[in-house]
């Protein structure tokens, strides 16, 4: 019986974020929209959107191979299963022994993999121009990440992230420089990995200048939405990862009871509209840059999550 | 050949035989010696080409040297003449233009190329004497393109459009590019024929100014204004003041609210939405205003020849100078905005450069000149009423990039703001239209001529009206014949994703230049 109960709360969990991820995009969209000036559309729209694009024909290149139908599923469920792991309200679910920061980071990268793959299957110019923009950033992107892991790990002796949530939730731990220069970079790394602005342009119609929408430009009906869907996962993802191991605070452990991992929820809800606020806040104060000024700005998230360790690494030795 | 004192141009029309009823700038049919001088005046860079179009048999070029203006006129015996082109770049696509519509052949033209037609229409030379004859012929068929060869290890090439992803006209750009940097872009235009100079031949005065206020529509009220101001030139009659003072308003609210867009665009083409939303605001604030005063929010068919077809009431007035206000408060904002956003500049500056000596010798008019270090307004110079009466300042600057252009186009908002307050202030009462005078007698043909400054740069308007007042041929030749080809030259060196901001900057009309 607990066992089961334990499965229905770990099952909870993963519908939690398929059932989140559309809103928060939706959410991040309207106040965008609102610090326009503009009503923006309606929260729910993603949805409507998902749903639209599930019952439209799908239109595929002459061109296109399999891998071409395949790697929608492949990446939704990649990205599903990564966003899944990240402990969202509670801790120590029945499947957190998988929660593994290396793990997830590997999701996502041959979620990218496939994703540069489809991009120049169908042999059109602007999917060849996404992946290889898509692939110099990953190049820059995945490295950083990877540093972060380590000042994560080095501080909390794991990569398991209950047990990094714990740790960083603990009073005992006081404030680092480390873990500071690690949340910017990860922050930064985020907003690459989203195609968010500075880096790229969600919203964009302008075909010249697409990042990951060049890529998937050739797609259609549920390929997209699959596509789609993962983008709105992807975003929740970070927001989860940065809020569970940032700021643990609010997150119940496993077998508490409903009212707990009822605050629980609640707690995250709050943390991703606050997240959700900044984003919209920080794209619109900010131009896109340069695609050629993209790498310094990932060199920085870099430079900032090699330092951020070497001063683990020192301060440990002394 | 240097030591031959440089001839004006007036010495030049004077050299041919001048035509008869031309206005308000002469015009000669001169030999084919005096049109090569001419045309090596042009590739010295003395002075400028406004435009050049053909008739059946007979090609026309439009000049500017120093303020004088004038045409000169060449008799193509079997459609051959001497081509400008092959020694004066900026008129090689009017030559093919020539070439498609009259079945002129510009000899020596080193690109022979079709321009504007794309072997779609059915019929080739559709404005050439014996159009009937070719009418009949099998149609002609479309060929494949040939785009300008680019070699060299790991280039690629990039076509982009005729359709594009966003809701913009139709034009094909075919980039050449060694990774993200670009080597050629190419232009292929034409999508948007509209065969308005073939509707316009033969129609009466009234059509012939609706379709020219249909050329470009965010130029609306420009090419009305150069089309009326062409139709009275030929025919000797002049607008009344009250009238000339609304034109001059219905054209500064025309620029107030494309520069305004433009520079949000321009912003949002850097995905900065926060300045596209507020100059959006802006923008409809003077459509409003637009449609409250004239009953249009473009002003369309406002102006007519004679006059304008509506009077301002006092609501018009007051609605107008309410938006005036507004944007008067909350413009210098936005232009703060634009100036402190350091990633945006980061941007804007350096981004598309287009160097002073192009735009010089391509004449390049409006915001695209300005920022290139041209200073030529017609608004100035030549000039027309009540510009002449009127106090505004013409803003140069020599960087040539985005920045410049958008700087331009803020400064020409604050003068346009300066502009519509002391046209109303000063509106003088009377009437708002005269009436057009009897159509020219049997076998006489008057000819009238325009140039008028729209929000892009200078509009050409030539006309010819005949007997019954029919137009026989009237030419409009947008600025942005001059400016698509300086956008090619601008983006070689930056890289593709920069192309939509360098565009942008540029908001060449396709549908103007198409015609």
């Amino acid at each position: 019986m607990a066992l089961i109960l334990e499965l229905a709360v770990q099952g909870a969990q993963m519908m939690l974020v398929l059932l989140l991820a559309p809103l928060l995009t939706g959410f991040v969209r309207k106040v965008k929209a609102r610090l326009q000036r503009r009503r923006g559309p309606s929260l729910i729209q993603p949805y409507r959107d998902l749903l639209r694009l599930m019952r439209k024909e799908v239109v595929l290149a002459d061109t296109a191979s399999w891998l071409f139908r395949v790697i929608p599923y492949l990446i939704f469920a990649a990205t599903w299963v990564a966003a899944a792991l990240i402990p969202t309200f509670a801790t120590g679910l029945t499947f957190s022994w998988t929660a593994d920061l290396i793990a997830i980071v590997a999701l996502l990268g041959s979620a990218r993999f496939f994703l540069a793959l489809a991009g120049m299957d169908v042999g059109t110019s602007f999917g060849g121009i996404g992946a290889s923009r898509e692939v110099m950033i990953a190049s820059l992107a995945e490295p950083a990440m990877l540093l972060i892991v380590f000042s994560l790990a080095l501080v909390a002796g794991a990569t398991q992230l209950s047990t990094v949530a714990a740790v960083m939730g603990s009073p005992e731990l006081g404030l680092r420089v480390s873990l500071g220069m690690s949340l910017i970079a990860l922050v930064m790394v985020a907003l690459a990995e989203n195609a968010r602005i500075p880096v790229d342009n969600p919203s964009t119609h302008l075909e010249l200048t697409m990042v990951h929408e060049a890529m998937v430009l050739e797609y259609s009906g549920r390929h997209l939405a699959m596509i789609e869907f993962a983008a709105f996962l992807k975003l929740l993802l970070y927001v989860s990862l940065i809020s569970c191991v940032f700021i643990p605070w609010g997150l119940v452990t496993a077998r508490s009871g409903p009212g707990a991992y009822a605050l629980g929820v609640a707690v995250y809800i709050g943390k991703l509209a606050v997240a959700g606020i900044l984003l919209a806040v920080f794209e619109t104060a900010i131009a896109k840059m340069r695609v050629f000024r993209v790498p310094d700005f990932l060199g920085a998230a870099l430079m900032l999550a090699l330092l951020g360790t070497l001063l683990l690494f020192v301060s440990r030795s002394l | 050949m240097s030591k031959r004192k440089m001839p004006a141009l007036i010495d030049l029309i004077e050299a041919g035989r001048p035509v008869e009823h031309h206005a308000p700038w002469r015009r000669a049919m001169v030999a084919p010696k005096t049109w090569n001088l001419a045309v090596e005046q042009l590739a010295e860079g003395r002075w400028s080409m406004l435009g050049l179009w053909g008739e059946p048999e007979i090609v026309h070029m439009a000049l500017l040297d120093a303020a004088d203006i004038g045409v000169i006129s060449l008799k193509c015996p079997g459609g051959r003449y001497p081509s400008v082109g092959q020694l004066h770049p900026p008129a090689l696509r009017l030559e093919r233009t020539a070439a498609d519509l009259f079945g002129l052949s510009p000899q020596g033209l080193p690109d022979t190329r079709r321009w504007l037609d794309h072997g779609q229409w059915g019929i080739s030379y559709p404005l050439a004497a014996g159009a009937s004859a070719a009418r009949s012929q099998a149609p002609t068929t479309a060929s494949a393109y040939r785009f300008l060869p680019a070699e060299g290890d790991g280039l690629h090439q990039i076509p982009v459009g005729p359709v594009h992803a966003g809701i913009i006209e139709p034009g094909h750009f075919r980039f050449t590019a060694s990774g993200e940097t670009v080597v050629r872009l190419e232009e292929r235009l034409g999508y948007v024929h509209k065969g308005i100079e073939g509707l316009m031949a033969g129609s009466p005065v009234e059509r012939a100014a609706r379709l020219a206020g249909r050329t470009s529509g965010d130029s609306t009220v420009a090419y009305s204004l150069a089309f009326a101001r062409a139709v009275e030139a030929a025919l000797g009659v002049e607008a009344p003041p009250r009238a000339v003072w609304l034109r001059a308003l219905m054209a500064e609210l025309e620029r107030l609210a494309n520069h305004l867009g433009d520079i949000g665009a321009i912003c949002n083409d850097a995905a900065f939405a926060l300045m596209h939303a507020h100059c959006g605001v802006l923008r409809e604030r003077v459509l409003r205003a637009g449609d409250a005063a004239f009953g249009h929010r473009l002003m369309r068919d406002r102006i007519v020849p004679g006059g304008v077809a509506s009077d301002l009431g006092e609501a018009g007035m007051a609605a107008v100078l309410s938006a005036i206000t507004e944007i008067r408060q909350r413009f210098p904002y936005l232009v703060e905005l634009y100036d402190n956003t350091a990633s945006l500049q980061d941007r804007t500056v350096a981004t598309g450069r287009l160097k002073p000596e192009l735009a010089r010798q391509y004449a390049a008019g409006g915001y695209v000149g300005r920022a290139s270090g041209r200073d030529f307004d017609a608004r100035r110079s030549p000039g027309y009423p009540p510009y002449d009466e009127l106090a505004f300042d013409v803003p140069v600057l020599q960087e040539g990039d985005v920045n410049a252009r958008v700087w331009i186009r803020i400064r020409e908002v604050e003068q346009s703001l300066s502009l519509v307050e002391q046209i109303l202030e000063r509106l003088p009462d009377g009437p708002i239209s005269v009436g057009i005078p009897e159509p020219p007698r049997e076998g006489m043909a008057l000819d009238g001529m325009a140039l008028v400054e729209g929000f892009r740069g200078d509009i050409l308007a030539w006309l010819r009206i005949g007997a019954g007042g029919l137009v026989e041929r009237c030419h409009l030749r947008d600025p942005s014949w001059f400016q698509w080809p300086l956008l090619e030259a601008a983006i070689e060196g930056n890289i593709v994703a920069d192309f939509p901001l360098c565009n942008k900057s540029f908001n060449c009309s396709y549908s103007g230049h198409d015609l």
